[in-house]
């Protein structure tokens, strides 16, 4: 039964020497453990976070980056088609202008052939004149009796008028 | 036949196990197996002289004495003498060890230790003129209360010098290792799984008790598992003990308590009629204030109680059955001994559990005085 009877004395102890260990315990003890161990939880946690944070971050450069990568192609592409859109017309001009001017020498070229013909026919047709005058003239001026005399005057004539005309 | 047979094996199987266990028993002691040899010899007097006590072993160990007895070698007692320390109404304060008694033949200063049989059996008293017993104001360093100065002191330096490293090292530094990092796994483990989940959003503030208790709770059981000097007092299994832990959660309940708890004690949710006329409800619910620490203080008395007395009771059945033979005695002590690593292996268990319910069951019911009304009714809604 005596088992069942708290002891005064030890009661006494006991509210004495756990109330110590209490009070310094929950002053200088636990509290200073769990405040620590917390702080390095949300130290923890935080790096946690900025860790992710930062990994985001460099995911949203990376896909930035990769953006701007393909941006640059697409430009680089479209400058490149619209060289060559360009090159192109150009081209097409060129050879356009080249035919115009080609066309334009060739009228040139058959305008001065055309004149120097008409000059050559003009010419001709004076020499002729001066030649059916000079021959009018010989013809006039022998007495052509025969035929045959007068068909060797026309040749000898003929012949004189070629030969000055080359000697000319 | 087969069944003849089977009987033999049986038989020689086991007189096998008992011949294998006696040079066990030999070994054990030869002083054992002298004492038997005398045994043979002596008369029914001397043995009635002979047999164990086991009630007194077992109570003397469970129980609280002036004296700190170790061991008896022969016929001397190794025992560590305690202080006394006595307050009569009649002399005033007396303070002296405990061995001044036996010195002085029982008697010193006017105080002996009750007799059997007295109201105040193994307890420092005085006689009054008449011849009575009288009790004095007794506050005596006794075993248990040695062993509790004792494990305090232990409890104060390792949880100080763990929180020592705390306070040298900078917030932020690295997790130590090795012992430190032991304890504050204990310490977190007890602070998270059983405060913070226990009491819920204010834990903060009854964090430094509970954690006290539990290792202090702790540290008692341990040291109580330790059968030579420093340990081996039944420390946490003394009432007295277990009443101041439990009269603190008292406090710790009852004077943090919210309105909310006192309205449900006083005027919980239940039919008018179960309050109104006759205050049935609120009686029980009051009542209910003092059985809550009251089956703290029993669970943990009780329990490790319980447990030393389970240990000593088997230890005793080697020298009960020291009279019954060698064979039996022999092979009562290998499975005395077997029995007792088992209690020992379980004890270390009770020892956390007991810490870890006492917490738990305390943190619960500061945590259920720290309701707010609000919170009891989302809990309702989610029901």
């Amino acid at each position: 039964m005596s088992l069942l009877l708290p002891d005064s004395g030890l009661l006494f102890w006991m509210l004495l020497s756990f109330g110590v260990v209490f009070v310094v315990l929950a002053k200088y003890g636990f509290p200073v453990i769990t405040k620590m161990v917390e702080g390095r939880r949300t130290y923890i946690d935080q790096s946690l976070e900025v860790a992710k944070e930062a990994n985001a971050q460099l995911q949203r450069l990376k896909a930035e980056s990769e953006a701007l990568v393909a941006a640059a192609n697409k430009e680089q592409g479209r400058i490149l088609r619209e060289a060559m859109h360009e090159r192109d017309k150009i081209i097409v001009e060129a050879r356009k202008q080249a035919e115009v001017a080609a066309q334009k020498e060739l009228d040139d070229v058959k305008k001065q052939i055309q004149q120097e013909k008409e000059e050559a026919i003009r010419d001709i047709r004076r020499q002729v004149a001066v030649l059916s005058v000079d021959i009018a003239e010989k013809v006039i001026r022998k007495n052509l009796d025969e035929e045959h005399e007068q068909m060797e005057m026309i040749d000898r004539m003929l012949d004189e008028v070629l030969a000055a005309s080359r000697s000319n | 036949m087969r069944q003849m047979r089977n009987l033999l094996t049986g038989i020689l199987l086991m007189l096998g196990m008992l011949f294998t266990t006696l040079p066990v028993a030999a070994q054990g002691g030869e002083a054992e197996l002298d004492s038997i040899a005398k045994r043979d010899d002596v008369t029914s007097a001397e043995q009635k002289e002979n047999t164990v006590d086991v009630k007194e072993i077992v109570f003397g160990h469970i129980g609280d004495a002036y004296e700190w007895h170790i061991t008896t070698w022969g016929k001397t007692h190794v025992t560590i003498p305690l202080p006394i320390i006595v307050y009569s109404s009649q002399t005033g304060w007396h303070a002296f060890l405990s061995s001044r008694l036996e010195e002085n033949e029982g008697s010193y200063e006017g105080f002996s230790i009750a007799p059997e049989g007295s109201k105040y059996e193994g307890k420092v008293v005085e006689y009054d003129a008449a011849g009575n017993e009288i009790r004095p104001w007794d506050i005596s360093i006794t075993k248990v209360t040695l062993s509790l100065l004792i494990n305090s002191v232990l409890l104060l330096i390792i949880i100080l010098a763990v929180a020592q490293w705390y306070r040298k090292h900078p917030q932020g530094s690295a997790a130590p290792g090795g012992f430190i990092g032991f304890m504050e796994m204990f310490i977190m483990m007890v602070n998270d799984d059983i405060i913070k989940s226990c009491v819920g959003p204010k834990y903060r503030k009854f964090a430094p008790y509970l954690l006290t208790a539990f290792f202090f709770i702790f540290i008692n059981n341990i040291m109580g598992l330790i059968p030579i000097f420093p340990g081996g007092a039944n420390v946490t299994g003394n009432i007295a003990i277990t009443m101041v832990l439990a009269l603190f959660t008292f406090v710790a309940v009852n004077l943090f308590g919210t309105k909310t708890y006192w309205k449900d004690i006083f005027w919980p949710d239940v039919p008018w009629w179960l309050k109104v006329p006759v205050p049935m409800m609120p009686f029980i619910e009051f009542f209910g204030i003092f059985t809550k620490p009251f089956a703290l203080m029993i669970r943990l008395f009780a329990n490790m109680l319980a447990g030393h007395m389970a240990m000593l009771v088997l230890t005793c059945l080697i020298f009960i059955s020291a009279s019954m033979g060698p064979a039996l005695n022999g092979t009562l002590t290998v499975a005395s001994v077997l029995f007792n690593i088992f209690m020992n292996a379980l004890e270390l268990l009770v020892a956390f559990i007991q810490a870890y319910v006492f917490t738990m069951l305390s943190a619960v019911f500061i945590g259920l005085a720290q309701e707010e009304h609000k919170e009891v009714k989302v809990k309702e809604n989610n029901n």
